[in-house]
């Protein structure tokens, strides 16, 4: 007759106490662990080809607008809506950029930064009708998808080929070796790596002092070393591995580190990122706690469009050449990329970082696939189920443990 | 015996984590008969009709039901609706973009082998809505309908599922004067008809005018059923002794704050619905509140105190609002809640977790988020601050929790309450609107927040409470206005207030009051 109420004291499952030492966080670990996983199962299939140094230099390279892209979209699904027009957006303002330069012979760093506030006036325009005129951000979206592609279209034409050098050095070049080379390994890359490790080891320990300081919660400081240890070996490895490609560090992955960085802090740190996850996490409170959620919600499309607008100049840059075509289902790579970096479907809950690494398991997908030759349908149909199942678990998770 | 009474409920007691709604509650219907149910917000009234018509299931509560002498044991809505039993909530549970006639047949669909025959539905409708009197085509939407009239689609929906007996919770707490008495004259129609009715309802004059009787509920209990064709006359004030009877045993805490001036004034404060616009909510109100003074607002359902409480907080409520709001001696305009939080006033929602906080976020974040300015500095948060403010305000208002990084999805009512009150005590508000601070929530929690109020008190801050519980209103308020059907219909001090004269103002129709 009576329910008995269910206890939600602390249980001593093998799983609560793996649970525990990693501080809770089980999602933001379980999907650096999943993606190591399909790295070491690649390195198995592809007779370890998928680590070659100017695999994993082209890994980043091929990647970059998804992660670009994926950074504009958590905060857009953070915030409850979507944006199915990046794609479009890409193949506009790269069609835009490129005509600057080949037509208008603008020097290739205005039309650079003209294309990223072209970007952003593009995000303003869809940002207006969702903030101010309360469209959903699915249809909105939807016709800008159609809008920016007919116009990327009536641009372009086909394609706009034979870009200045410096500009395709952007996504294909990499930062030259001036420090010269360590036992064939690039300098550069090798310092910029170690600076990494550094930087990460004193912002944690910061953090932590922090958070002792105000009696937060924190994990055990066995947990917290062993996390810094592990996270130090992997930075260690990738940067002696991408030290030994055949140009060192690629300009893009310094742009991603800087925008990995600024929108980190963005979301963690600034009252916007703030006011973000309170309009996502749930609306009512935050109109009624006097957030100004209109204008946060036009800045969080303005922020995508410009993204957008780096994200064209990457693939632009990469390709070579503006296509009318390009940018073709970039908006579902990115959105696939922030669910399974843990990003709620509902709005409220999501990183940066997470999205980040949904991204690189895509993309580890796409080159480990490829080099096993496994064909296009085949690999789509793949990253399909891994969106599903990363999700499902998440569900799952999220289920078996209440109230977290 | 067993013959003239259709409906026997004995022994019902169902209890909530901490709570007890329902004790031992006993209800006995006669056949062909409307039996009125009367009681305070919160006395139990819908959680006994809820249990009566399966919404919580059989065996989450104990005690037995008998209709037309079976025991029942209903585990969903539908099995009570095959025995007869039909409820119409308070919100109406019509498809908005459907016909009346396909609302009608709405899980009951008119059809032969799956496929439905229009014909048939309609010219069904069209029986049943000529029984409610209601002259409409049964194609038009309920969009097209008023409250009134989807009112009598609701009863016609349940005419078509063979009705013996039919619960109407507050059928006209939104009706007109016409449409409540259009529907009073339908429910005695089906009376003639022999369908029995339960109907709850505030209005004591609907009461007298059509029950045949009368069970009073307080406190999750049974007080009395009154036969209101006996042989004295049962009066309004009789009824009201029974329902306000609570019991006065929750202990308040000592205040001892220093009356100053006027910090909030509101006058002629008039407030039409949101959606309907000719629909007045709020009918020229006025009050005032002083530092250092708690005033209550006691109002039954439907009063319109949230609805005044969120108009004035930057018009978060309702439409063509007109009257003026004073705050410290000089007129604001508060167009948004960021005016009206400069203006240092707050407002506390009755439905913190709907509208309160953002229960996917931490305590320290939901304390900051209404004055993240003070936290801040060229837009970046000074994330150290915030978790001293947080720690500060942990260690103040007794928030039971290890740190100030739990998720407010995990803390227990009090303690999100607690949260909640330390966000708007955190932006500095001279005025606190508070609505509803204890509901749902344990006595001893009741109590903290009861102290609590009084210090924000005797800091010299106003501080206004809405609440249903009159026995707080009377424990905690310097002062305590009434309202009734959005007019402010009086206003006593803690020396005149007691139950009965509250619950006489707070039951005052329209006509009386003016």
């Amino acid at each position: 007759m009576s329910t008995t109420s269910v206890t939600t004291g602390p249980t001593t499952s093998p799983l609560a106490a793996v649970r525990k030492s990693l501080g809770g966080d089980v999602r933001q670990y379980g999907i650096i662990g999943a993606l190591l996983v399909i790295v070491v199962l690649f390195q198995v299939l592809t007779d370890g080809k998928i680590l070659l140094p100017n695999n994993v230099a082209s890994l980043v390279q091929q990647n970059a607008y998804v992660m670009i892209l994926a950074i504009g979209m958590v905060m857009v699904i953070v915030a409850g809506h979507i944006d199915l027009s990046v794609g479009s957006v890409v193949a506009f303002v790269g069609g835009v950029v490129a005509l600057l330069m080949k037509d208008a012979g603008a020097p290739w760093l205005l039309a650079v930064v003209l294309g990223i506030a072209l970007g952003a006036v593009v995000g303003a325009w869809q940002g207006f009708w969702v903030a101010y005129v309360g469209i959903p951000a699915f249809i909105v979206t939807l016709a800008g998808m159609l809008v920016f592609r007919g116009f990327s279209i009536v641009l372009v034409g086909i394609t706009v080929a034979s870009l200045p050098a410096p500009f395709v050095a952007i996504s294909n070049g990499s930062v030259p070796a001036l420090l010269g080379f360590m036992a064939n390994r690039d300098v550069v890359t090798l310092t910029l790596g170690a600076v990494t490790i550094v930087a990460l080891v004193l912002g944690q320990l910061r953090a932590r002092r922090e958070l002792v300081k105000h009696e937060l919660r924190r994990d055990p400081l066995g947990a917290f070393v062993g996390k810094l240890v592990v996270f130090s070996a992997l930075i260690g490895a990738l940067t002696w591995i991408l030290a030994g490609s055949k140009g060192g560090t690629p300009w893009v992955l310094v742009l991603l580190g800087v925008l990995i960085l600024v929108y980190s802090f963005v979301m963690g740190r600034t009252v916007f990122g703030r006011h973000i996850y309170a309009i996502g996490g749930n609306l009512n409170a935050a109109i009624l706690s006097g957030v100004n959620t209109r204008k946060v919600n036009f800045l969080i499309f303005v922020n995508i469009g410009a993204l957008a607008g780096v994200a064209a100049i990457v693939t632009t840059s990469r390709a070579g050449a503006a296509v009318a075509a390009a940018g073709q289902n970039y908006e579902l790579d990115a959105i696939a990329a922030c669910f399974i970096g843990g990003t709620a479907v509902t709005g409220g809950i999501g990183r940066v970082s997470g999205a980040i690494v949904g991204a690189l398991i895509m993309g580890v997908l796409n080159m480990g696939l490829s080099i096993m030759a496994v064909s296009t349908e085949w690999q789509q149909a793949i990253k399909g189920f891994v969106l599903l199942l990363a999700v499902a678990f998440d569900l799952l998770n999220k289920r078996r443990a209440p109230g977290r | 015996m067993a013959d003239s009474t259709i409906l026997e409920m004995r022994g019902i007691t169902k209890t909530f984590p901490g709570v007890v709604a329902l004790a031992d509650v006993t209800l006995e219907v006669a056949r062909g008969g409307v039996h009125a149910i009367c009681g305070e917000n919160g006395a139990g009234k819908s959680t006994l009709m809820k249990v009566l018509s399966g919404v919580y299931p059989h065996g989450s509560y104990d005690g037995d039901i008998l209709f037309e002498g079976e025991p029942c044991s209903f585990r969903t809505i539908r099995d009570s609706e095959a025995r007869g039993i039909v409820i119409i909530h308070q919100e109406l549970a019509l498809s908005p973009y459907l016909s009346i006639a396909e609302n009608i047949f709405l899980g009951n669909e008119q059809a032969t082998r799956g496929i439905v025959s229009w014909t048939r539905t309609n010219a069904e409708a069209a029986k049943l809505l000529a029984r409610v009197g209601l002259d409409e085509s049964p194609d038009t939407k309920i969009v097209d309908l008023g409250v009134g009239k989807q009112q009598l689609v609701e009863i016609a929906k349940a005419l078509s599922k063979e009705v013996k007996l039919l619960i109407l919770d507050e059928p006209t707490a939104a009706l007109n004067d016409e449409d409540s008495e259009h529907l009073l004259g339908l429910i005695r129609t089906l009376r003639a008809e022999g369908i029995t009715s339960i109907i709850i309802s505030h209005k004591l004059n609907e009461i007298a005018a059509i029950a045949d009787r009368t069970t009073v509920i307080r406190d999750g209990r049974t007080i009395e059923t009154l036969d209101m064709h006996g042989a004295e006359p049962v009066s309004e004030e009789h009824i009201i002794r029974a329902m306000v009877g609570r019991s006065l045993d929750h202990r308040f805490p000592e205040r001892s704050a220093e009356i100053g001036a006027e910090a909030l004034r509101i006058e002629d404060w008039t407030v039409h619905h949101p959606l309907q616009h000719e629909r007045v909510v709020v009918d020229r109100a006025n009050l005032n509140v002083r530092r250092g003074e708690v005033v209550g607002i006691a109002g039954l359902m439907g009063a319109g105190r949230t609805e005044l409480a969120m108009s004035v907080f930057g018009r978060s409520y309702g439409s063509s609002i007109t009257g003026r709001v004073l705050k410290d001696g000089t007129e604001v305009h508060l167009h948004s809640v960021r005016h009206a939080i400069r203006h240092g006033i707050a407002y506390a929602t009755e439905d913190r977790k709907k509208y309160g906080l953002n229960l996917l976020s931490d305590i320290k974040r939901n304390i900051t988020a209404s004055a993240l300015g003070k936290v801040s500095q060229w837009g970046v948060v000074d994330q150290s601050g915030e978790a001293r403010v947080a720690g500060r305000f942990r260690t103040d208002m007794n928030i039971k929790a290890p740190t100030v990084d739990v998720v407010t999805g995990t803390l227990s009512g009090g303690n999100q309450q607690k949260v909640v009150l330390s966000k708007w005590v955190f932006t500095d508000a001279d005025v606190l609107i508070l609505d509803e601070p204890t509901r749902g929530i344990d006595v001893g929690a009741k109590y903290e927040i009861y102290t609590i109020i009084n210090r924000l008190a005797e800091a010299g801050k106003a501080v206004i409470v809405i609440s249903s519980e009159l026995p707080e209103l009377i424990g905690l308020c310097d002062r305590i206005y009434a309202l009734s059907q959005g007019r402010i219909t009086g206003e006593v001090t803690r020396a005149e207030a007691t139950q009965e004269t509250l619950m006489q103002y707070m039951t005052m129709e329209k006509e009386a009051a003016r």
